[in-house]
């Protein structure tokens, strides 16, 4: 708690800075680190948890596309059928397994960032490991055979295909995080939509703050909260699609 | 866009207290806070005691007095007895005395207290097509709805409000369905807020609406009792400590702490002087000449009814 309260002010202040030009009517919730605290907890919560997505979804990914096991079908299905998994049902199953009365009761994960991370990280996994497996599959064996042929280790091979595939996997952690991101119920069912009486954000994010608002009938805030949350996914998709145009030119 | 204005106030208001108190050393402070000083308190409550903004107006008190943080979520009535039953928190506020005494009875939750009380008022259209202005029987107003098949938007989400509901439309012998009832599933606010795109009638607490009021075209067709209306329509608040016996993890000291508090004679005022739109929206309950001992023990209680 007292390592957030320290760093939550910093990220505040750096966010207002760049908002304080808007109207004057959506200027004042800004003012007091209150929307900016939201975007903190919103884009930390999401990140973390496509960032773990990510490290395991990759070499699930992999290992499902190089090798031939039996029941291979069975786990792309598996992985399929997770895309399309609802969330309030992983908010809920997060919910019983961080509850005082579940497995990880003891660890007092309930209404935490960290119990928003794992919700977010179950949502995010099946859409990075589907879409990853799709980039990876797709790459021309001859690719592989090449770098085989050129001694390569079944390391060097994957590494040769992940930079092969690597704006598909980019486009799946990006699917991964705009599914994490925009995901409503289950980080309201674990997280609790918990703000400090000063106002500042705990487990509180852009999405669980419009619900909030529009049940309160604060439509104009709900709104300008929407429009964060648009720009900040699309500022996000922007700077991963730069970073692959970077990487193409640099080729 | 209040809410918002205060949030501002509050947090300059914060700044100033806490820059003033920032050349002492932290956690040191507090001699009174008994220990507790650094912990934080999970509150499950109602969601009329956060989105009216209570919560956010009488917290920094108590935060600022033991040097803790209390953590408020909002989840309705049934909900927050959910997570308590749970031992997801460590003290719940909620408003439905039927729900409170189960929860008291089944040994989750101690030391019981009435906290405070404002009351629940029938809004509508100023058309009021089923004719209810002014009635003074809840009941009676409830079985002209019935009758004249207006359209009626019922919170349907296990919330106090919601249960207040339905408890009126048995008193009222009606068994509410058909198209004209829609139960909505949602907070109090939205269900207003659907009301009023509606045209339609609604059981809502007196403190929603009046912070809401300046946003939507409804009126207030029956009073509750603060404005002379039927007792029925009393909306009274309890909060308890969720038991240690329970669940080993609650923490006590800090909702005992958190209770004793928000009984005060301070708090109590705190709680009096907090307004919306310039109208009180809730009426404390907690120090009183009364002794009362019915708020310790579940109503209709008794000796020889010990096991459930």
């Amino acid at each position: 708690m007292t390592a957030g309260h320290t760093v939550l002010p910093a990220v505040a202040g750096s966010v207002s800075v760049g908002i304080s030009s808007l109207p004057a009517v959506v200027d004042l919730p800004f003012r007091d680190g209150y929307v900016s605290s939201i975007i903190f907890v919103s884009l930390y919560v999401s990140l973390v948890a496509v960032t773990l997505s990510t490290l395991v979804s990759v070499p699930i990914a992999l290992l499902t596309g190089f090798t031939d096991f039996p029941g291979k079908r069975l786990v792309k299905s598996i992985i399929n059928t997770g895309m399309g998994f609802p969330s309030v049902v992983v908010g809920l199953l997060v919910l019983f397994a961080v509850s005082n009365q579940g497995p990880l009761g003891s660890l007092e994960l309930i209404f935490t960032r960290e119990a928003m991370i794992m919700s977010q990280f179950v949502l995010a996994t099946p859409p990075i490991t589907a879409i990853t497996l799709a980039a990876i599959t797709g790459v021309g064996d001859d690719v592989r055979d090449a770098a085989r042929v050129l001694g390569g280790t079944r390391l060097d091979v994957a590494l040769v295909v992940i930079k092969e595939a690597r704006y598909g996997i980019a486009t799946a952690i990006l699917a991964g995080f705009g599914r994490a991101i925009s995901e409503v119920g289950s980080v309201l069912i674990v997280g609790g939509n918990i703000t400090s009486s000063d106002g500042v954000s705990k487990t509180r994010t852009l999405t669980t703050a419009i619900q909030l608002e529009a049940r309160q009938g604060q439509y104009e805030t709900a709104m300008v909260l929407g429009a964060v949350l648009v720009g900040l996914v699309l500022t996000v998709n922007a700077i991963v699609v730069r970073l692959g145009d970077t990487g193409a030119m640099n080729r | 866009m209040s809410i918002q204005r205060r949030r501002f106030l509050q947090a300059l208001s914060v700044g100033a207290v806490a820059s003033i108190a920032g050349c002492q050393a932290p956690g040191q402070t507090s001699a009174d806070g008994a220990g507790v000083a650094g912990e934080t308190l999970t509150l499950t409550t109602t969601t009329s005691t956060y989105d009216t903004g209570l919560l956010d107006a009488i917290h920094p008190q108590f935060e600022e007095m033991y040097g803790v943080t209390v953590d408020a979520v909002a989840q309705g009535t049934g909900a927050a007895l959910e997570s308590a039953r749970n031992g997801d928190s460590d003290v719940v506020m909620v408003h439905a005395r039927g729900l409170e005494d189960e929860f008291m009875r089944n040994g989750y939750g101690i030391n019981r207290r009435n906290l405070m009380f404002n009351d629940f008022v029938i809004v509508g259209p100023e058309s009021d097509p089923a004719g209810i202005q002014g009635m003074d029987s809840a009941t009676d107003a409830l079985t002209a709805i019935a009758d004249a098949q207006a359209t009626f938007v019922s919170r349907g989400d296990n919330s106090g409000t919601h249960t207040k509901e339905l408890n009126l439309w048995e008193a009222a012998g009606t068994d509410p369905g058909g198209d004209w009832y829609q139960e909505t599933g949602t907070g109090m606010g939205e269900a207003l807020n659907i009301a009023n795109q509606q045209g339609a009638y609604t059981l809502s607490d007196r403190g929603t609406f009046i912070s809401q009021r300046s946003e939507i075209d409804l009126t207030i067709l029956v009073q509750g009792p603060i404005e002379g209306g039927p007792e029925i329509l009393a909306n009274p608040y309890g909060i308890m400590a969720v038991n240690p016996g329970v669940h080993d993890n609650a923490n006590y000291d800090l909702a005992m702490a958190y209770i004793g508090w928000i009984t005060s004679p301070q708090a109590q005022e705190a709680i009096a002087e907090y307004q919306v739109n310039d109208e009180q929206l809730f009426f404390p309950e907690a120090v009183s000449e009364d002794p009362n001992f019915q708020q310790y023990v579940p109503e209709g209680w008794s000796s020889d009814d010990s096991e459930e």
